[in-house]
């Protein structure tokens, strides 16, 4: 087993385990702390295929601003111990097996089609950062703007949703 | 190195969690964070298409799902506030009415 494994197999398990954590905590600050360690482990499967500049941003958009966004709200709101009500017995009845279905659904179609992809990574490609911002200031430069001005609409929203009413 | 069908397959498991997350959980900032799970794991499934063809298209576009889910925070923890003010509550079962 190669060391590339051995790492891939630790982050895996860190994010599984992270994200079985998020379903089981009943505090939601819990919840939070947990995405938080899927989070840092995902940026880490990103380096490992090589990805280095989206790791950088998962860590500081994610991890930092997302999810201190994500704590902030929970405190203000001093959300506290989950309630636990079961108005809706299809939810309780469906939800497992639904999920189970469509996670099986997609793993079969990858198993079914993975003849398809090239088998193998080229060894030692990290994506050059400056290829990126070259593919995103030219092939993708109208979708940039777009995306500024989805945030700038964003915070407008924000503003209004959030102020208090007088 | 890695086979691509091992991200993909954890990209799956991790959509799958977070398909249980946002059935199971009845706290509505849970549930959102459930969606973030959800978009990560895309991202995840985005980036190991790109590095197995090679290509650069798909680390874009997980810049770009990034940005989205940013906007999508802001917004959404605008109007989980709102919720939990008019209805002092953030049990989603409880805020079944349109009428407050």
């Amino acid at each position: 087993m190669s060391a590339a494994l051995v790492i891939f197999f630790a982050l895996a398990a860190l994010a599984v385990i992270g994200a079985i954590s998020l379903i089981l905590q009943r505090e939601p600050i819990h919840s939070a702390l947990s995405l938080i360690v899927v989070m840092v482990a995902l940026a880490g499967l990103f380096l490992l295929m090589g990805a280095e500049f989206v790791a950088a941003v998962q860590i500081i958009v994610y991890g930092g601003a997302i999810m201190v966004l994500f704590v902030f709200v929970i405190m203000l709101l001093n959300a506290g111990e989950e309630e636990r009500t079961n108005f809706s017995k299809l939810a309780s009845y469906a939800g497992i097996p639904f999920a189970l279905v469509v996670t099986g659904f997609i793993a079969a179609a990858i198993v079914h089609s993975s003849s398809a992809l090239p088998a193998a990574m080229p060894k030692g490609t990290l994506t050059d950062t400056r290829t990126l911002s070259t593919l995103l200031f030219s092939d993708f430069v109208y979708p940039f703007e777009l995306t500024s001005f989805l945030i700038l609409v964003a915070i407008l929203g924000a503003i209004v949703l959030a102020q208090r009413e007088n | 190195m890695v086979p691509t069908n091992y991200y993909l397959i954890l990209s799956a498991i991790l959509f799958g969690l977070g398909i249980i997350a946002f059935v199971f959980k009845r706290n509505i900032i849970a549930i959102f964070m459930a969606i973030e799970l959800m978009l990560n794991a895309v991202n995840l499934a985005f980036v190991a298409f790109s590095q197995s063809l090679g290509k650069v298209d798909g680390e874009v576009f997980v810049l770009f799902v990034i940005v989205v889910a940013a906007a999508e925070a802001a917004v959404g923890l605008g109007i989980i506030i709102m919720t939990a003010r008019t209805r002092r509550t953030l049990n989603v079962e409880r805020a079944d009415l349109l009428k407050l």
